[in-house]
């Protein structure tokens, strides 16, 4: 972490003694086949009984869709995950064609009607998939179109505006992502990512130890940060202590004095944008004995955090509370999180002004653990336009520079942080897509019983078991690569050499549904 | 303060297998019998449960469809022969508007008579038509705290059907004058009469019994009341006649026992109006109007008469205008209609009953934000039975829903559920909006959100025109 000072001469004395040696995680891209036997492809084939176990399908296919393990009489199930599907049919590696005997078939899968949803489509899913398997961008042949949902609007409907060619050719290690969290220059330490991303909030609880652990291990590979939720602070978590943004949120669920000493970043967590002034949710079935005491709270009960936090009624009373933290842990920096009202250009500019650091808005597409659908699709605004809306008043009031607007809600892809970023944004918080390439297929099923079936938002013991830290962490070191290639290749066509450049830059965007004539308009 | 507005609940399970929207395809053949089957290891024990259903089975007329959709069976069979797929029947249910995911949760609500919740975020359209073009708007720092939680103060659905004196005259200090009667629900909500296409056995007890355990009020037509029942009789409070231009007005004893009557609006309303007020001069008329071409016209034409204090405006079954070939939506006949009342300065003497295409409680939400004062409600209470609005309610064709075979009890029951399940919602988006009060949300549009204002000032401004849907 690019620090001005070195950590002990920051950090109290008493946190000092308590603190553990920091993990070190290797940012390097290895395979991550998936944890299920039949992974999901976009196609699908067929093997009939015609089969004579030639071998002229294993051994023509590039891909390594059919797999003849010796020793074994049969061949083990098509890898259907690896065919590109009727794409092949123009190559001279096309299984179908050159079965001697017409065993093969590969048609659409079907499976895929049942997978996702308008912003999350199968391609996306599966798209995502590859990318936490292999560390790169999905490629061409395989004919998926996961930059973009199917939601008809924002995000799904704008696209950059790509030169012929770039204006100035750049290489892959001339082009920076990396943003600066902290632009007040109050003292504080400058604490830079990598990436201009970070990984959401999610408490233990929502998610399952195994879940959390990974989405930490991948933020120390990346140089980026991890958000503890508002469900306490593992004692786990502590090997990834500077990696970590703890939440004060209004349940106060496990928040002592100590564990805001521990981290860098500190968040108020006033809302969330799936649920945008209801509070916190977690169901009484996921409040199992470990959640509970970690939460202090009675086991088995459902946990619902008030909203708002009853102690704030003002931006004076949001001040207090920050200087309340920055006294508590004086390195820390502090990030405001807030849903998307009519008003959130107002309340960025307060929280401006009572000494935040960074600005995240949530919107109402957000994801999360437990909330009810109709908060979800009704309250408050999307936030495509909260970031611009907010990005053009804190440039209004002159403070743009000296403030980090970060925005979530529905960041799916390296594309839409790009386009968020393009927006106004200085970078993006992810959630749902972290939970995507760790093998979920949003059943929305994270919330009751034993929790998340896939084993990524559980706390059932049996069902964590289905993952593994190191495989989690891999998936999601896997897919930050993938999208930071990815965000590497629109600068460059850009001619851009740091993502900074591209903020703000909505005259680099399209809207399918627009005239694209904004002068004609004026 | 008063007493808070409780509607008592219990589960009601359904008569009828669920009708879910996944279903596992099983090829059986080639099955490697394994001993840790996939099927065994069902979170939701779904496999287990459907066996159990079809060794009990008496009667082959619906399949077992419970499936969440989670796709781990199908992901670790030994031999990949499980596939999952959308349950036709689901996808059949219901129609462009009442789709089935409304159908669906419509029926979770009226059987556990709480809030939907479920994980992830929103995974739907990024907008829609009608109530889908809008948001309502949320409150980050100032708002009541929420109903029962932390209680200092909590939120009141209350809303108040009739004529308002605009001004109170005092005379050693008590107010003077004649007061117009004035009827107090504890929610914006009425029972509406079922459409007629949807041609049922008779539900007026179930409906009737919902109206009086929700402490509502029920509209009903007098030709389905049996005036000699004295049974009927306590349900007085809690039902409104609807009378046509045709149908004579019910005995004077039983119609001095109600507070709300619905008369159609035709020539003679004022006369009608006048007849009512003559028999039970404490009742509160409302005048239904349709919305078509013409409804909102007249109803801003009848809002302006002094003997007018209630109006009723109901669009088509999906808020549309009736019978026009480009229609539109009720939020925004609505809206014009509030708007025309206030530029003629008499909005706070009439209420606007506002109802067609209802179908979720954030409906009832937008509605109110719209301009109306309170919503009527239909065909969810009938979707509360377990109706799937397959729109084949004729004689000799079977109901999936078996709706001809209702038990008073359970059909109330799973009509006051919903009606408890959207109190509930609608007190979630008025506690995120910061609104204490169903009264003061009545067409208060900046606590929304509108698809067309927000896209203009955002992209619009960025992007140039939109072009056209």
């Amino acid at each position: 972490m690019a620090q001005e000072k070195k950590i002990e001469e920051i950090l109290p004395e008493k946190t000092l003694k308590t603190r553990v040696p920091q993990t070190e995680v290797a940012r390097e891209i290895k395979p991550a086949p998936p944890r299920f036997r039949n992974e999901i492809g976009k196609y699908i084939v067929h093997r009939s009984n015609e089969c004579i176990r030639c071998g002229k399908c294993a051994e023509v296919c590039p891909y390594g869709v059919h797999v003849y393990k010796s020793g074994y009489k049969y061949f083990a199930s098509p890898k259907n995950h690896l065919c590109i599907g009727t794409a092949c049919e123009k190559t001279d590696h096309y299984c179908v064609a050159l079965c001697p005997t017409g065993a093969l078939k590969v048609a659409d899968n079907p499976m895929t009607e049942g997978l996702g949803d308008y912003r999350w489509t199968a391609d996306m899913i599966i798209a995502t998939w590859k990318m936490a398997r292999t560390g790169d961008v999905p490629p061409e042949e395989y004919g998926l179109q996961y930059q973009c949902g199917d939601s008809g609007g924002g995000f799904d409907q704008l696209r950059f505006k790509f030169p012929d060619k770039p204006p100035i050719e750049l290489d892959e290690d001339q082009i920076n992502t990396s943003i600066e969290l902290n632009r007040r220059n109050d003292g504080r330490p400058k604490i830079k990512i990598d990436v201009p991303w970070y990984g959401g909030g999610m408490s233990f609880g929502s998610v399952s130890n195994v879940t959390q652990l990974s989405k930490a291990s991948a933020a120390v590979a990346w140089n980026t940060f991890t958000c503890t939720g508002e469900g306490g602070y593992m004692e786990r978590m502590r090997p990834f202590d500077d990696h970590v943004i703890t939440q004060v949120a209004t349940g106060l669920f496990g928040v002592r004095e100590e564990t805001i000493q521990r981290v860098p970043i500190i968040e108020f967590k006033y809302a969330q944008g799936a649920k945008p002034g209801l509070g916190g949710h977690l169901l009484g079935d996921k409040n199992t004995v470990s959640v509970a005491r970690m939460r202090e709270a009675v086991l088995g009960i459902s946990l619902f955090s008030p909203f708002p936090f009853h102690s704030v009624y003002s931006i004076e009373d949001h001040m207090k509370h920050i200087d309340w933290i920055k006294h508590i842990n004086k390195r820390a920096l502090i990030a405001t999180k807030v849903s998307t009202p009519t008003d959130v250009d107002m309340v960025a500019v307060g929280s401006y002004a009572a000494g935040t650091h960074i600005v995240h808005i949530d919107g109402g597409y957000g994801g999360t653990g437990a909330a009810p659908n109709i908060a979800k699709k009704n309250i408050a605004m999307p936030v495509e336009y909260a970031i611009d809306k907010v990005h053009g008043f804190l440039v209004a009031e002159g403070v743009r520079d000296e403030i980090t607007l970060i925005a979530s809600g529905g960041i799916r892809t390296a594309h839409d942080i790009a386009k968020a970023i393009a927006l106004g944004a200085d970078g993006v918080v992810v959630g749902t897509s972290e939970l995507v390439a760790l093998g979920c297929v949003r059943c929305t099923r994270c919330e009751s019983g034993r929790g998340c079936p896939r084993g990524i938002a559980t706390t059932d013991a049996v069902l964590a078991k289905k993952m593994y830290i190191e495989w989690g962490t891999q998936r999601l070191i896997n897919l930050y690569n993938a999208w930071h290639k990815e965000l590497i290749g629109i600068l460059r066509k850009f001619g851009m050499s740091s993502i900074g450049q591209l903020r703000g830059r909505t005259d680099l965007l399209m809207h399918l549904d627009y005239s694209n004539d904004v002068e004609a308009k004026r | 303060m008063p007493e808070k507005y409780h509607i008592k609940t219990k589960p009601i399970p359904p008569r009828r297998p669920r009708v879910g929207k996944y279903g596992v395809v099983d090829w059986r053949e080639d099955c490697a019998r394994c001993h840790n089957c996939v099927k065994k290891a069902c979170v939701y024990d779904r496999y287990r449960n459907e066996n159990d259903y079809i060794r009990n089975l008496t009667d082959v007329d619906a399949l077992y469809f419970d499936c969440m959709g989670c796709f781990s069976c199908v992901q670790d069979c030994t031999k990949g022969l499980l596939c999952l797929s959308i349950n036709p029947v689901y996808e059949g249910m219901g129609n462009s508007y009442w789709t089935p995911d409304i159908i669906k949760t419509t029926w979770l609500q009226a059987e556990t008579a709480k809030i939907p919740v479920s994980g992830a975020g929103y995974g739907g359209p990024f907008t829609g038509t009608g109530f889908d073009a809008m948001w309502t708007d949320m409150s980050e720092i100032v708002r009541p705290t929420r109903d029962g939680i932390h209680g200092r103060e909590y939120i009141s659905t209350s809303v108040d059907i009739g004529r308002k004196p605009s001004f109170l005259v005092f005379e050693e200090e008590k107010p003077t004058g004649v007061f117009p009667p004035l009827l107090s629900l504890p929610m914006p909500l009425i029972i509406d009469m079922i459409p007629s296409q949807y041609s049922l056995p008779d539900l007026g007890p179930v409906i009737r019994e919902t109206a009086a355990r929700t402490n509502l009020i029920a509209i009903v037509n007098p030709n389905d009341w049996n005036f000699q029942d004295s049974d009927q009789q306590q349900y007085l409070q809690h039902v409104a006649f609807y009378l046509d231009s045709d149908t004579s007005e019910p005995p004077k004893e039983v119609l001095r026992k109600t507070r709300l009557v619905e008369i159609a609006d035709d020539s003679k309303v004022l006369d009608r109006i006048k007849k009512l007020k003559s028999i039970h001069p404490d009742t509160v008329v409302s005048i239904r109007i349709e919305l078509n071409a013409h409804g909102p016209r007249r109803a801003i034409e009848l809002g302006g008469l002094e003997e007018i204090e209630v109006i009723h405006i109901v669009a088509d079954l999906n808020g549309n205008e009736i019978g026009t070939k480009k229609p539109r939506f009720v939020k925004d006949m609505i809206r014009e209609i509030h708007t025309a009342l206030i530029e003629k300065g008499i909005r706070d003497d009439i209420t606007l009953i506002a109802g067609g295409g209802i179908a979720l409680p954030e409906h009832m939400a937008k509605t109110i934000i719209c301009g109306a004062d309170l919503v009527t409600i239909d065909l969810p209470l009938l979707i509360a039975l377990e109706c799937h609005l397959c729109d084949k309610c004729e004689p000799g064709m079977s109901c999936p829903a078996k709706l001809e075979n209702i038990d008073p009890d359970y059909g109330a029951g799973r009509m006051t559920n919903l009606i408890a399940a959207w109190h509930d919602q609608l007190i979630e988006v008025m506690g995120a909006m910061g609104m204490r009060e169903a009264r003061r949300l009545r067409g208060d549009v900046g606590r929304a959100m509108f698809f067309e204002d927000l896209e203009e000032e955002t992209f619009g401004r960025l992007f140039g025109t939109r072009k056209k849907d």
